[in-house]
């Protein structure tokens, strides 16, 4: 599949993601798609058998699928959560840190800009869905 | 007050490089302005009406003489030689270069200040009380919590992309200094009966398009607890707000639409899966924050006396100043709104005056407030004769604090593209005929706000006189509401019927003042009249 | 006659099309016909203009004239700062306006 970026060591997930209406009624779907409207709290049941949650950003600007992604890491999902659609290089890192390890965006995305874009802060305020160390916890160990 | 240790000055550093290789590749034409109006918004920077504006934030409205040095320099060397303070205790530049914004933003990080999330939708400077730290009504400080929220929610990863913009507000007073009600999230430091420290929580108001004041979604939330319960609502909003229509998008709606107690079970269903997260910042954290704050080392043993033998110094000492916790000093406020002036405008020269002030006579800090005008907290009594002389020959010594020509304005059509009418030149009117120090005096506490549309930046529907800005048929024209108040006895202002042109509307104000004198008790202010005798004693007078 | 207008987009100087390129004067703004959509949106892709949007004027002997009063004062300059207009020498410059 072109155009993914892929922030994981397994190998990718091959079964395609059914919807959220169809993984719910269905027994054996692995891969799920989340739209953007979708409650992602209606998968905290069945997680154990996700391997990819796909979430949808249908314009960049709608901020909801990033607390889709962080609820379902809150919840002990270790799957693939994939942000796909109008996904831009200026809103990787945040999508990162909410648990995001792999995207699809419709338009491709400049490595170098990412690279440079990622690895740009060093210490974030709030703890979130990824390893960083809030800094209020460096501050007093 | 607060300083930045190196992870605060490395997070804001890299900001800066952030949006410099943004703003580039916009100039190479590599980011759309669709695509690259976020990014500059989360850095304080419309296109406007003239220019591009820039919008600095003044956290909590604390600064300290070389933080206001600063923003002196940013005016005379990038600017006109003039900056704005707005209604939520930031500061405005009319006309920035985008090719320079990047070295501004440098130029602020030098001396810990930044414009980071003062625009777009994001979680915007929380404002809190300009008298925090000095006045005698506050349980505690509330300014410590606010800097604790203003970490905790900068560069949130979850929020970053929020339906619509997102104000909080914190005071720590039952006096209401800073319109709590009307933000998004209003918080009000309270003690609980065991003498433990926690939170009023008040969500869902706002002015704009349809104001609200906000119910009380908790009467007491643990203070420890104070970001993993925004978080919670953060998050309910974040999923429910209605993405299909932009006036439709603020929390403010929601909680009306899904009524309170239905917004208050998700919240705290919310509230209780986040908990286990671990989110919320220790109270060893807040500590190290709070003791940013500590009490300036007040002198002792100075006398409360003054010398009220200069009639002009003694009207500004009843108007202006305020009184102090600690015997023997006083709160000055600094008016930004003379007569005839444009409310809230600052000159670089003014600017580094009131820096040198600040230094020397109020330990280095000063405010801005939402009225658009600054505070001097912690001033020596026996300083305040010559304080005053130096303001007076600065234009900064207007009597008028909460007087009718202490007016808040939006910048309107003047300067902003969103406007429908312009707003100073009304404010600008209505102080001129007021002007008489009597007859100000006579009226007494009188707020008017004027914004120039219905975004109701210039807080309209919060004012005792509340004036609105429309576009009828290409033409500017005024409405007239009474009865609105962003303080703790908050209220939302009524429209007294059709509208007015410039001149119209400033004698409709004086025709509302009119019948407040004639009809006023002992005691009453403009606001206490309308709410005892209602709207149709205002309307007769008015439409005749 | 429909003016194109815009912002500069390093500088975010008020500018209108003046036919052969952009112009920081009003008048010689001109009448951009049924092409001026187009015209905005290839001049923003070329990046010779930020937030270009299309109004509607009209000739007069002093020169194109806004029809609102939003883009006379975008013209000029903020009415109560005639020192900041775009004809700081002209007092005269504001009346144009209103």
């Amino acid at each position: 599949m072109d155009n993914v970026l892929r922030f994981r060591d397994d190998a990718e997930h091959e079964e395609p993601a059914v919807s959220l209406e169809a993984f719910l009624g269905q027994s054996n779907a692995t891969a799920v798609r989340i739209e953007a409207g979708e409650d992602a709290r209606h998968l905290i049941p069945h997680l154990d058998r996700v391997a990819l949650v796909e979430i949808d950003f249908p314009r960049f600007r709608d901020g909801r699928g990033y607390s889709s992604a962080r609820i379902l890491r809150e919840a002990g999902y270790k799957g693939e959560i994939r942000a796909s659609g109008d996904v831009l290089v200026d809103q990787m890192l945040f999508m990162r840190r909410c648990g995001f390890d792999s995207f699809a965006p419709d338009a491709p995305i400049d490595a170098e800009v990412l690279d440079a874009a990622l690895k740009r802060y060093d210490f974030f305020y709030q703890s979130a869905a990824d390893e960083a160390v809030p800094v209020w916890k460096l501050r007093h160990g | 007050m607060y300083k930045y240790d190196k992870y605060d000055q490395s997070i804001v550093d890299a900001r800066v490089e952030e949006f410099r290789e943004q703003t580039a590749r916009r100039l190479a034409g590599a980011l759309t302005d669709d695509q690259f109006k976020p990014l500059r918004l989360k850095n304080g920077l419309y296109l406007q009406l003239h220019a591009y504006m820039l919008r600095v934030a003044i956290p909590y409205g604390t600064l300290d003489s070389r933080q206001m040095r600063m923003l002196g320099h940013i005016a005379r060397k990038y600017d006109r030689g003039y900056g704005h303070f707005t209604t939520r205790q930031n500061i405005q530049y009319n006309w920035i270069k985008l090719e320079e914004a990047p070295d501004i933003l440098a130029d602020l990080a030098t001396v810990e200040m930044h414009a980071i999330q003062t625009s777009g939708e994001s979680i915007r400077n929380i404002s809190s009380d300009q008298y925090a730290g000095a006045a005698a009504d506050e349980i505690c400080d509330p300014r410590p919590w606010a800097e604790l929220v203003r970490q905790a929610t900068t560069f949130h990863p979850e929020f970053s992309y929020l339906p619509r913009k997102f104000k909080i507000a914190l005071t720590a007073a039952e006096e209401d200094r800073a319109a709590i009600r009307l933000h998004d999230v209003g918080l009000k430091l309270v003690k609980n009966e065991a003498g433990e420290l926690g939170f009023e929580v008040y969500v869902g108001g706002g002015m704009g398009r349809t104001p609200f004041v906000a119910p009380l979604i908790r009467p007491f939330l643990p203070a420890d607890n104070l970001f993993s319960y925004l978080e919670a609502v953060l998050r309910v909003w974040n999923r429910w707000a209605r993405r299909d229509n932009i006036h439709k998008q603020r929390i403010k709606i929601l909680v009306h639409e899904i009524g309170q107690a239905e917004f208050t079970r998700q919240v705290e269903e919310e509230w209780q899966a986040i908990l286990p997260n671990g989110s919320d910042v220790p109270r060893v954290e807040f500590d190290r924050i709070a003791a940013y704050f500590p009490e300036p080392p007040f002198a002792t043993g100075l006398s409360d006396e003054l010398d009220r033998s200069d009639p002009d110094f003694a009207l500004w000492l009843d108007q202006n100043v305020a009184a102090h916790k600690r015997p023997g000093y006083a709160i000055v406020n600094i008016s930004l709104k003379p007569t005839g002036g444009i409310p809230g405008d600052i000159s670089a020269d003014q600017i580094d005056l009131v820096a040198d002030l600040a230094e020397r006579h109020s330990f280095d800090e000063l405010r801005a407030t939402h009225a658009q005008n600054l505070v001097l907290p912690h001033v020596r009594k026996d300083a305040l004769y010559g304080l005053w002389q130096t303001l007076r020959e600065a234009g900064l010594a207007e009597a008028n604090l909460d007087l009718v020509t202490d007016i808040i304005a939006c910048p309107g059509l003047d300067y902003c593209s969103l406007a429908n009418a312009r707003s100073i030149p009304v404010a600008q009117k209505i102080a001129t005929r007021f002007a008489d120090q009597g007859r100000q005096r006579e009226l007494g506490e009188l707020k008017i706000k004027i914004s120039g549309c219905i975004n109701a930046c210039g807080h309209h529907h919060a004012g005792h006189i509340g004036i609105l800005g429309v576009d009828r048929k290409g033409t500017e024209n005024y409405q007239l509401l009474l009865g609105g108040s962003g303080a703790e006895d908050a209220s939302l202002a009524k429209i007294t019927g059709p509208g007015f042109d410039e001149d119209g509307i400033v004698d409709a104000v004086e025709k509302a003042t009119a019948v407040y004198l004639r009809e006023r008790v002992e005691g009453e202010r403009f606001l206490d009249t309308y709410r005892r005798v209602g709207m149709d004693p205002f309307k007769e007078a008015i439409y005749g | 006659m429909k003016i194109v207008t815009g912002n500069d987009l390093k500088t975010g100087a008020v500018i209108w099309w003046a036919g052969d390129g952009w112009s920081i004067h009003v008048a010689d703004a001109v009448d951009a016909g049924e092409h001026a959509d187009a015209l905005a949106q290839t001049e923003q892709a070329a990046l010779r203009v930020n937030g270009a949007y299309v109004i509607d004027g009209e000739a007069t002997p002093n020169g194109p004239r806004p029809a609102h009063i939003k883009e006379r004062i975008r013209a000029i300059g903020p009415t109560v700062r005639p020192d900041l207009n775009l004809e700081p020498a002209d007092p005269a410059a504001g009346s144009w306006v209103i």
